[in-house]
């Protein structure tokens, strides 16, 4: 019977393949035939033809990362038959479960320097941040009443904050630099004794730049005063030890590093113990603070995610960082009026976040169908509004509007980053050759100057 | 021991198996990662070393063996690097 279906199911899914060529090449030909009529030189320069056919390249990192092989072979013995529940003690099912999510416990441990029995797992950084900031914040209610962030945060910090405002906390939204990075000066006037809380990420999700984080610790220690950091896009892609730093929490995020998404840890320092009022009620699993049955498979894929990530680490990064220098080469020396957006160094090299003046970025992202990219978060990419975060570094309204943010990974290649490049000259010229206001950059007028008339 | 022809057998399976991901990026990450691995670990004399390192390729010859599997069966279309060529 097995070998019947066996030998089904090719056939049946050769015929499929068999059907689908012709129409595939029914594609092709159309499409080539559209080419021939669209001759005309002028037409030429601004059509926006796509003759490419194909699933678009990734170039999208900071949203979300392809899952590595490697964690998905981890993770299917627990989607498989090692099903139980790791909170079960009376039989194997569960014991074996348990084993699993103790290892990956410690694999993320291990990553960051902390010690396992400090790693709780969570849903994802947003759960993370969540119970961090309100936690906290709530557990030393009675004394102390004050919360320091940046103005950088991602969304889920300052909604948090946002939150604890209206139960009547003090939050400091601090600024930052048109580099992208705090003060430390400011910080240290910030924090009061009324200060319970300092939440700071380590490495920002749209402009990819890098906080000192070593020096917040600290500043933080020297205050007593809890520091938290949001490394959803910093752990595994740039060394982080969190007694090293003075970290006393951590948010970590599992669909950031190769590994599954719905799934991430939160680090709580024990010594000295940081206490957090938890969010969620129930079984009381994870130390209390995030009752909950823990996904067995996802821990797995976290725990083996992070293992990668830190035998990875260095070549990973050597890599990025040529994809990411070669790319700005490219788009250099073929482009002028581009700014980086963010710090020259302390900088993530992964997240390459552009802006081209006099093209609007909306634009240049839909001529961009076929490379994945986005001009911001995901979280605010359905909106067109300029960034918060591009407002806070002080990056011109127009510029903020041009933006684009390339995110290069461990699975990009070379030949990508080249067309990728390529297509991002062709349509930035394209759409300067389309627009006034470039025309009027040519002839030498500053834009600035000049007064609209308003309707 | 882990002998000279031992460790070149291996090599070349690995490169022969890592060409089989369905996936363009994966294929090229496997390949790229593979070559630079065995170049990295080219220096090494410790048999020790050389032995973990053996048992760690083997392991992931494993893992790319199930994963070609498993891509082949959930393929996507190519992306559009693919078709240019």
């Amino acid at each position: 019977m097995f070998r019947l279906t066996r030998n089904i199911y090719p056939t049946v899914s050769k015929a499929l393949f068999n059907r689908a060529t012709p129409t595939e090449s029914g594609i092709l030909i159309l499409v080539q035939g559209s080419k021939n009529f669209s001759s005309l030189a002028d037409n030429e320069k601004f059509s926006l033809k796509h003759e490419e056919v194909g699933r678009p390249l990734y170039f999208d990192a900071q949203a979300t990362t392809p899952m590595d092989p490697r964690v998905l072979d981890a993770m299917l013995p627990y989607l498989v038959n090692y099903h139980g529940n790791p909170h079960s003690r009376t039989h194997t099912y569960g014991w074996e479960s348990e084993a699993a999510v103790e290892k990956a416990r410690e694999q993320v441990a291990n990553l960051i320097g902390a010690d396992p029995k400090e790693i709780i797992f969570t849903s994802g950084a947003t759960e993370s941040n969540n119970i961090s900031v309100k936690g906290v914040a709530r557990f030393y209610a009675p004394r102390k009443k004050h919360i320091v962030t940046t103005q950088i945060e991602h969304k889920c910090v300052l909604d948090s904050c946002r939150a604890l405002e209206g139960e009547g906390f003090k939050v400091t939204y601090l600024p930052v630099g048109p580099n992208g990075i705090i003060n430390l000066e400011e910080l240290d006037k910030a924090m009061t004794p009324e200060t319970s809380l300092v939440s700071i990420m380590a490495v920002n999700n749209e402009i990819g730049v890098k906080q000192p984080i070593s020096d917040i610790g600290a500043m933080c220690k020297s205050k007593k005063v809890f520091f938290h950091t949001d490394a959803a896009q910093a752990v595994g892609k740039i060394d982080l030890d969190v007694n090293k730093m003075n970290i006393d929490l951590m948010s970590i995020s599992g669909h950031k590093v190769y590994g599954p998404k719905g799934v991430g840890a939160l680090f709580i320092r024990r010594r000295p113990r940081v206490r957090v009022e938890p969010i969620q009620s129930g079984g009381g699993q994870e130390r209390g603070m995030r009752s909950g049955t823990v996904p067995t498979p996802l821990a797995v894929g976290l725990g083996a995610a992070c293992e990668l990530a830190q035998r990875e680490m260095a070549y990973d990064h050597a890599w990025v960082t040529k994809l990411s220098q070669r790319f700005l080469d490219q788009i250099y020396s073929r482009l002028t009026h581009v700014i980086r957006n963010g710090d020259e160094i302390e900088t993530y090299p992964g997240c390459v976040n552009v802006s081209f003046a006099y093209v609007e970025g909306e634009s240049l992202l839909m001529a961009l169908k076929d490379v994945a990219l986005s001009s911001g978060s995901a979280c605010t990419s359905a909106s067109l509004e300029p960034s918060y975060v591009l407002r806070a570094i002080g990056t011109d309204e127009d510029l903020a509007h041009s933006s684009i943010r390339f995110g290069i990974g461990r699975f990009t290649t070379i030949e990508e980053v080249d067309y990728t490049a390529e297509k991002t000259i062709r349509h930035v010229e394209r759409l300067r050759e389309m627009s006034p206001l470039w025309e009027m950059v040519q002839e030498g007028v500053d834009i600035k100057t000049i007064q609209w008339s308003q309707h | 021991m882990a002998t000279r022809t031992q460790i070149l057998k291996l090599y070349k399976e690995m490169l022969r198996e890592s060409q089989k991901f369905s996936n363009y990026n994966y294929r090229c990450y496997a390949f790229r990662r593979i070559q630079d691995a065995f170049k990295d670990s080219k220096g090494l004399t410790d048999q020790k070393i050389i032995r973990k390192e053996m048992e760690y390729a083997i392991e992931n010859l494993a893992v790319i063996r199930r994963q070609i599997v498993i891509g082949s069966i959930y393929s996507s279309e190519k992306l559009v690097i693919e078709n240019q060529r």
